[in-house]
């Protein structure tokens, strides 16, 4: 396949690198300037004082109860949203892939879960709002047909719960997205030769296809705790700022500087960083980990 | 054998519930404004809202402008590093998905500390410039999707040959790129244009704290303050939505017949 002579043809002369790199130069330029360099400033930020200096002052104060209290809770939410979401979506993605569904169940799933893993933010917050709030669709046919007063029982949309249900209804389609690829490299021959070899369904999960598929699994599931850990719009339209999570005070400390300390709010931003970024890595390394399968 | 397909359809029946209860619920309370009767009064009283006009619109355009500067950063990028500098390929690559690893939150922060009013380049001094910045984060925020796309209709081309082929009759880089490059991965520039707008018409982080009156905050707005408009908004929001991954879709379809050619 290699062509050598068309490929050196191609070079100017003796200048061909300067050349070459010159093509990719407005897109580096673009990714320093509007993506790499703000976040640099912001880490600075966080190991310095209002005037500049060195201090590791700001990270200590991270350790402040109320703080804590809120990368706490985000983490909870994003841990909740994004294993339930996993173990749903698989679920469902599974049921589609293997479940011999009729085949238009299929194309159906994956184009509704593009929409739903987009439908997020705001819009979604409305939707769960007039669904389960007080006066919503659900609260009030479960009071009026079956008498259950959603509401007496503590539920409260504004909350853990409710918050980590709204998430779910843009993490179980993320889920089905990011999966169903990998259960298509779930060969049928493994799961014949296994039944050939007289193993039962549960002893194919057990020593094939979990052993197979985790990567993926535990990989996707990651990725869904970054997505939720660093969405803002859909529980700042649900709850205002009435739920202490990390990325609302984020929002009021950039909107009113309530911490009172500038490059407190730096740190609090390296800290999610931090939190998506171990995430991510490990999905990346994870996902190699999953690509060896399906070669 | 033959498995049973009750677990299968349970779950399939489950999960359209969890999705199309929400759906549903909110298309009702929309039609409830009107005492006793049901009645598209909410949409007329949204759609009839100056505000929704302009501040629509605005993200319209907005979205636009993202398309146009993302199309024109990401295709020749995607295309000289699949023709010149494959070596290049894992780092671009790792840059467009740190969109994804740095929260929204946190980049549009780190704009308002650089390129505030002291700073070297006070971009947020002027509305056009803090339009231009805004318009340059959603960039960043689309560019994962717009790389993917784009780079997974390069791979699908002979782009050495194309290019080879062009050169030969005597075509500069630009003839190349925007009468040869472009018109074969249109489709998946198309998605990858569908996608952005999808991200870009409700987008509120950015918007709100760029201070820009863009639909996202909008919507913020309308929902604190009023009871059954956001419902209607959010129906919209949703056909909004379904609309630009149906187009993906019919690009994507036409894609497959076409590229036999």
């Amino acid at each position: 396949m290699s062509e050598p002579s068309t490929a050196t043809a191609h070079r100017p002369g003796g200048s061909g690198l300067p050349w070459a790199w010159f093509g990719v130069a407005p897109f580096f330029l673009f990714a320093v300037l509007f993506l790499i360099l703000p976040t640099a400033f912001l880490i600075v930020g966080a190991f310095q004082t209002a005037d500049g200096e060195f201090t590791l002052a700001n990270i200590r104060d991270l350790t402040h109860p109320s703080i804590v209290a809120a990368y706490r809770i985000s983490i909870e939410i994003s841990a909740a949203s994004a294993i339930g979401g996993a173990i749903v979506g698989a679920l469902l993605a599974y049921a589609a892939v293997g479940g011999g569904l009729p085949s238009w169940i299929r194309p159906t799933l994956m184009t509704f879960s593009g929409v739903a893993s987009n439908f997020a933010g705001v819009p979604l917050a409305f939707a769960f709002l007039a669904t389960l709030g007080r006066t919503g669709l659900v609260t009030w046919a479960l009071s009026n047909w079956l008498g259950f007063n959603l509401y007496a029982t503590g539920f409260n949309l504004l909350s853990f719960l409710g918050l980590t249900l709204t998430y779910l209804y843009f993490q179980i389609p993320l889920m089905v997205l990011i999966l169903t690829p990998a259960l298509d490299g779930l060969k049928k021959e493994w799961r014949e030769a296994s039944q050939i070899l007289g193993a039962s369904t549960f002893q194919y999960w057990r020593w094939i296809g979990l052993p197979v598929l985790w990567p993926s699994l535990l990989g996707a599931t990651l990725l869904l705790f970054a997505n939720a850990f660093g969405a803002v719009a859909t529980a700042y339209a649900l709850t205002g700022s009435s739920l202490n999570i990390v990325t609302i005070l984020l929002y009021a400390q950039i909107r009113g500087d309530v911490l009172h300390n500038q490059n407190l709010g730096y740190a609090l931003a390296l800290g999610m960083i931090l939190i998506t970024g171990v995430s991510n890595v490990a999905y990346i390394w994870l996902r190699g980990r999953a690509e060896r399968w399906s070669r | 054998m033959k498995k049973s397909t009750f677990g299968p359809w349970l779950a399939m029946i489950l999960g359209a519930a969890y999705f199309l209860i929400p759906l549903i619920g909110t298309l009702e309370f929309s039609m409830r404004m009107k005492r006793g009767e049901y009645s598209f009064e909410a949409y007329k009283v949204v759609l009839g809202d100056p505000r929704f006009q302009e501040s629509f619109s605005y993200s319209v355009v907005l979205a636009l402008v993202t398309i146009a500067i993302g199309v024109l950063l990401v295709v020749p990028t995607a295309y000289w590093v699949q023709l010149r500098l494959p070596k290049l390929r894992p780092v671009v690559e790792f840059v467009t998905l740190l969109p994804l690893v740095i929260p929204a939150i946190v980049i549009v922060f780190g704009y308002l500390r650089m390129y505030n009013s002291q700073s070297w380049l006070p971009l947020t001094d002027s509305r056009r410039g803090t339009d231009l910045l805004l318009a340059f984060g959603y960039v960043t925020l689309a560019l994962p999707y717009m790389y993917r796309s784009v780079d997974t209709g390069l791979r699908a081309i002979d782009v050495r040959t194309l290019t080879e082929a062009a050169e030969s009759l005597g075509a500069g880089w630009a003839t190349i790129l925007f009468k040869v490059i472009f018109p074969n991965i249109r489709s998946a520039i198309l998605s990858g244009a569908f996608l952005t707008f999808a991200i870009v018409i409700g987008e509120f982080t950015f918007a709100a704290l760029l201070d820009r009156p863009a639909f996202g905050p909008y919507l913020q707005l309308v929902g604190a303050n009023r009871a059954y408009e956001p419902a209607a908004l959010a129906i919209i929001a949703f056909v909004v939505t379904w609309a630009c991954m149906g187009l993906i879709q019919v690009f994507g379809a036409a894609r497959g017949t076409g590229s036999k050619s």
